[in-house]
């Protein structure tokens, strides 16, 4: 037993049953905290050996669940990585946890929240361990269920239930889909351990594959939150608590993508170019519609949970390309391309878990998600602000930061693309390259928004007023993160070829693993773009440090005189008088009207005794996000009807029941005589 | 094409500035040397009508035109006092554009000029003892020149404003 | 030496930017049948506002103060990354034109953020609009940057300058036209030109860019104003050096260098006398008419990547 993966086990049992024994108060809270940051960093430990290393770490346990195999643990590069994930932001968000439940003390159980947090983490870690269908599922399983109780957490919420009952249907399904990919590519292996799964793959037939890939895609796709199977998240996200939401976001979503690229690029070994078609198509769609309904969103978190959908989406790209050159023989694009894919990953994990550790902050300090009663807390919550700031900065994929080194990453590797002369990849690289760019720009209105809203100009809100900073454990883990994205933004150089290590040497991915620039420079292995994220980063502080000098030394030394807001002359400035959320985001829902149909309802009351005179006008305006309408809504409506015709056979009589069973006996034995053997 | 060859048969429309007229302006003090040298070739003007019936708002937005041109002397209008260098007033300042017209002169940083266009600026004009008039702009804001005229002409108002930053053509 | 160039280039781009400015001003006024304000009258403007008093809102916070610095430094930043005297710059590792692209966005996105912290309703709209227009902008500069490296073989833009420097044909070729009609597109969107939007413009609901500015003051103005300057220089080089580059000095000596510099201001004066023609013979066009504007923007992009792909 590898010692970081039994410090990491005991890290997180440790929190799990301390959280679950301790009284309550700050030692509970305590304990679940220390649990979360002693077992990530024994995850990340294990993560960093294997990955840097070479050498994968196997545990099996056959004698503990001796069905199908037991358990058995094998950790390689490409499921270091995903552990790596895992444990990188436990800590963080261990360490803001701490502080940000205490505002849960009496109103709901903190035991349960402090133990089903360290078991989610744990089956998270362990998931990418997996090395067989029993493990990789046990552990799949265990996420989805104690990821649902932390959805559950703040049951008073009105929309909480509702939810999680969305998530946990959503990921059984995801479940069940996954579950049968795995058995059709069991079927024609001795057992159900990973390596014979690779090497049975090769005798499956072409339409068996391609069955396997479809499943495996819907099943992990609804996990990682591809449009149209991503209904849970915007759901889910912004009712869990935020360093949960954080996690669920950063990690969770990723395993999705685990999951895709275990079947499909590990075991199965790539496929036809269609697959990546079909991945880019998708992920381009999710990009897209996720963007396009962040930026009409005023709950802060929602906004956030539909921004995940596009990151996801952009993953999605960078994987279908890979897949694509892979099916085009062009391993060594696929190499950069997947490794692109990944470090987006990596990036948006450590920004998207800022921003939302940043909203939860926001939460602790008004008790409000709706940005249209928020503002001006800038002044009330300092820290808070820059921190949301500099994520702001990343997820809108500005320079310096880690998110544009990641774009900058997923467009030069759809370059080589562009030039192919197969049947259809360069119109999709073009459609890939045309929707990466508009989800940027509109990632960056949607972020002024968010940032600007919510923090910037005056209170709206008696709530927003008396905002208070949050305490230092949420700082700190806030902290903690805005350092992540800076750092791994000047470090691509380093981290680069470690992802493409991570993917060597599966499918037909070229071992040696190429270099991605040296120093300050990062470059593409193949063609001549370069570029250097710290010297820009250096230049931009310079030059901005010169221009302050100069302007001080020349400009006049009027000091500064502070003076009411220009308002043309109007006598005195409310809240009501500056731009809402709603106002921001306007011209783009003119723009892309067609495509959100929002529903416009006016009533117009007048005055009893004079038609002249209006007594009150009331203006509703909503977006119903079409899927939901036209696909989700009749599908709920037909299971519905189904299961109440379903239950006429659940008639409550003891007769009926008896009746069924003998029914079912005969049948088993007419089968057993008929078909002997 | 037709406005490309409209333009070139046109040519330059713009009247040199005569000198004289110095009966209708009223300096009520030597600007301050150092705001004089400031604003000697880029001086920014935001207009305010506080209250006036936009006669002297004709004869001003005839300044921005080709024929009077204000712009050959560096002069040109602002949206924002903030971005002003001087307040161009005109009107009798009415009781509800009494408050705004204050406001407007905190928003503008300085050094700041301010130059009342027309009679009503001065003196009421024939407004003068109406309810809605709360007085003269030298009763509201601090005034560096006074343009007389009802309303002024164009190059009156242009050769005031050039007085008052020290630029006499 | 070669950072001698850099230093040089950048001071160059900040001291003729204003100019580039004024010359449009000066050609529209004309263009007006008016005398108008000299070539050089912007100087003397941002001159005047370093010496003004800055005046702020009591309800901005530092992010307002901050604002202009960074606007100015990133516009700034990237007068080292373009090709505007000579190639290969010895910064060409440090940035290629998607990095120059994002730069631009950075000083867009500040600038906005500057618009919504006093709290005033012309700063939101302005925010608003300004990054709705950037966001449907966007496409755009992607795909025409994916046109010029797919004939240069990279977005490095030393690279794309020497490519075409190289196969005079290619500057006739339809990819590169249509290219060059969507980045004209792009500029006048991304610089505030009409018929986008109106830098004269004093009603306030149809302002873009001013209205973001409309609070600042002082130094705080003349860096914001200095900036956008710089950006129309910048785009102007951008098309004018990427699309028609000779001139621009490949071995450094004097007389290229020379050379280099007379033939920048030949681009930037033809450029500058067609945006005064375009903007004196065209009107606005109301905000909701811009996003079919920049559409036909993208479609011109998709048809020069297409045609640049099928002529290989």
């Amino acid at each position: 037993m590898n010692l970081e993966f039994g410090l990491m086990l005991g890290g997180y049992g440790v929190g799990a049953v301390g959280a679950l024994l301790m009284p309550g108060g700050r030692a509970g809270r305590g304990i679940a905290a220390f649990g979360m940051v002693w077992g990530g960093a024994a995850g990340l430990a294990l993560s960093l050996q294997v990955l840097l290393g070479g050498a994968a770490f196997t545990l099996e346990v056959p004698t503990l669940l001796s069905i199908a195999d037991g358990l058995a643990f094998r950790l390689d590069a490409l499921g270091a990585f995903f552990l790596g994930l895992v444990g990188l932001l436990a800590i963080p968000c261990g360490v803001y946890g701490f502080e940000y439940v205490g505002a849960y003390e009496g109103r709901y159980s903190l035991r349960l929240l402090g133990a089903m947090l360290n078991m989610f983490l744990l089956t998270m870690s362990l998931v990418p361990c997996a090395d067989n269908v029993l493990t990789f599922l046990l552990m799949w399983e265990g996420m989805s269920l104690t990821s649902y109780f932390l959805v559950l957490t703040e049951a008073d919420e009105p929309d909480t239930i509702a939810a999680a009952g969305w998530y946990l249907a959503m990921t059984h399904v995801g479940l069940a889909l996954a579950l049968a990919g795995f058995l059709i590519l069991a079927a024609n292996a001795t057992t159900t351990a990973f390596g014979d799964l690779r090497t049975a793959a090769a005798s499956l037939t072409p339409a068996m594959r391609n069955t396997v890939f479809l499943l495996a895609l819907a099943g992990f796709g609804s996990k990682a939150g591809i449009v149209p199977l991503h209904v849970w998240l915007p759901r889910a996200h912004p009712a869990a608590p935020s360093h949960v939401s954080a996690l669920m976001s950063g990690v969770m979503i990723k395993l999705g993508v685990y999951g895709l690229l275990r079947i499909g690029l590990d075991l199965l070994g790539g496929g036809p170019a269609w697959w990546g078609a079909l991945l880019i198509g998708l992920g381009a769609l999710s990009a897209v519609v996720g963007v396009l309904y962040a930026l009409m969103e005023n709950d802060l978190k929602r906004l956030l949970a539909y921004s995940s959908v596009e990151n996801i989406g952009l993953v999605f790209i960078g994987l279908g390309a890979g897949f694509l050159f892979l099916g085009l023989d062009a391993t060594a694009a696929a190499l950069v391309a997947f490794a692109a894919a990944l470090y987006h990953a990596l990036n948006h994990a450590a920004f998207k878990s800022l921003l939302f550790l940043g909203a939860g902050s926001v939460l602790h300090a008004t008790r409000t998600r709706d940005m249209n009663r928020l503002g001006g807390l800038i002044r009330g919550l300092p820290w808070t602000a820059a921190f949301f700031l500099v994520g702001a900065l990343a997820i809108a994929g500005l320079p310096p930061l880690n998110g544009f080194v990641s774009e900058w990453l997923l467009f030069q590797s759809l370059l080589p693309g562009i030039e192919s002369r197969a049947p259809m990849v360069a119109p999709l690289m073009t459609l890939a390259v045309s929707v990466l760019a508009l989800t940027a720009g509109l990632a960056a209105a949607g972020f002024v928004k968010a940032f600007g809203i919510t923090f910037l100009a005056i209170p709206r809100s008696p709530a927003a007023e008396c905002a208070h900073e949050a305490p230092v454990s949420m700082r700190v883990g806030m902290g903690i993160l805005a350092v992540a994205c800076a750092v791994f933004g000047l470090a691509a150089v380093a981290i680069m070829p470690a992802l493409a290590a991570a993917l060597a040497g599966s499918a037909r991915l070229p071992v040696p693993v190429p270099g991605f620039g040296s120093g300050v420079s990062l470059s593409m292995p193949s063609g001549f773009a370069r570029m250097s994220p710290t010297l820009v980063a250096l230049g931009l502080i310079l030059i901005t440090g010169a221009a302050w000098l100069v302007v001080r030394l020349f400009a006049s030394r009027w000091p500064v005189r502070v003076s009411a807001t220009w308002g043309c002359g109007r006598v005195v400035q409310t809240p009501r008088m500056e731009y809402t959320s709603t106002a921001f985001a306007e011209p783009l829902r003119r723009v892309f009207a067609e495509l959100y149909r929002p529903t416009q309802d006016l009533s117009i009351d007048f005055h009893p005794e004079s038609r002249y005179f209006v007594q009150s006008i009331e203006y509703r305006s909503e977006i119903v996000p079409w899927f939901e309408r036209y696909l989700y809504a009749p599908l709920v409506t037909r299971v519905r009807r189904w299961s109440i015709w379903v239950r006429a056979l659940q008639s409550g009589s003891a007769h009926a029941y008896l009746t069924y069973l003998v029914i079912a006996l005969l049948g088993l034995l007419t089968l057993l005589i008929v078909r002997p053997g | 094409m037709r406005l490309l060859s409209k333009i070139l048969r046109v040519g330059l429309a713009t009247e040199p500035l005569a000198p004289g007229g110095d009966d209708v302006l009223r300096l009520l003090h030597e600007v301050d040397a150092r705001a004089r040298q400031l604003f000697g070739r880029a001086l920014a003007i935001r207009e305010v009508d506080a209250g006036s019936c936009n006669g002297c708002e004709l004869e001003i937005s005839g300044l921005m035109g080709p024929v009077y041109d204000s712009e050959r002397f560096g002069v040109y209008f602002v949206a924002s006092p903030r971005h002003a260098d001087l307040l161009l007033v005109t009107g009798p300042v009415t009781r509800n554009m009494a408050v705004p017209l204050v406001k407007t002169y905190e928003a503008t940083p300085a050094p700041k000029l301010v130059v009342a266009v027309g009679d009503c600026a001065r003196t009421c004009g024939v407004f003068k003892g109406s309810y809605a008039v709360a007085g003269s702009v030298d009763q509201i804001i601090p005034v560096d020149a006074f343009v007389d005229g009802c309303p002024p002409e164009p190059t009156a108002i242009l050769r005031g404003i050039l007085a008052v930053i020290g630029r006499r053509r | 030496m070669g950072y001698v160039l850099e230093v040089a280039q950048a001071a160059l781009a900040l001291a003729l930017a204003p100019g580039l400015a004024g010359l449009i001003r000066w050609l529209k006024a004309r263009l007006q049948n008016r005398r108008g304000a000299p070539v050089w009258q912007p100087y003397w403007e941002l001159a005047k506002l370093f010496q003004k008093e800055v005046v702020v809102s009591s309800n901005a916070s530092w992010l307002f103060r901050a604002a202009p610095f960074i606007v100015f430094a990133s516009t700034t930043a990237v007068t080292f990354l373009v090709p505007i005297l000579a190639v290969p710059l010895p910064f060409d590792g440090l940035g290629d034109l998607l990095v120059v692209v994002y730069l631009l966005l950075l000083s867009t996105f500040f600038l906005s953020l500057g618009g919504l912290d006093p709290g005033s309703p012309f700063g939101g709209m302005g925010a608003s609009r300004e990054m709705t227009v950037a966001a449907l902008a966007e496409p755009t500069v992607a795909l025409a940057i994916f046109a010029l490296a797919l004939a240069a073989g990279s977005t490095n833009l030393g690279q794309i300058v020497a490519r075409t420097m190289a196969d005079p044909g290619a500057f006739l070729s339809p990819g590169h036209l249509l290219a060059f009609g969507a980045l004209f597109i792009v500029t006048l969107a991304e610089t505030g030109r009409l018929p986008i939007d109106n830098p004269a413009t004093h009603l306030e609901l149809t302002m873009i860019h001013e209205a973001m500015v409309l609070e600042y003051s002082g130094r705080y103005l003349a860096l914001i104003e200095w900036a956008a300057a710089v950006k129309l220089f910048i785009f102007f080089a951008l098309l004018g050096n990427l699309f028609i580059p000779w001139g621009v000095s490949v071995v450094l000596t004097p007389t290229t260098v020379a050379v280099a510099v007379a033939s920048l201001l030949v681009k930037l004066v033809v450029l500058a006398a067609v945006v005064a023609v375009l903007e004196t013979r065209i009107a606005k066009l109301r905000l909701f008419r811009v996003p079919e504007l920049l559409s036909v923007s993208f479609v011109l992009a998709l048809l020069a990547v297409t045609s640049s792909f099928l002529l290989k």
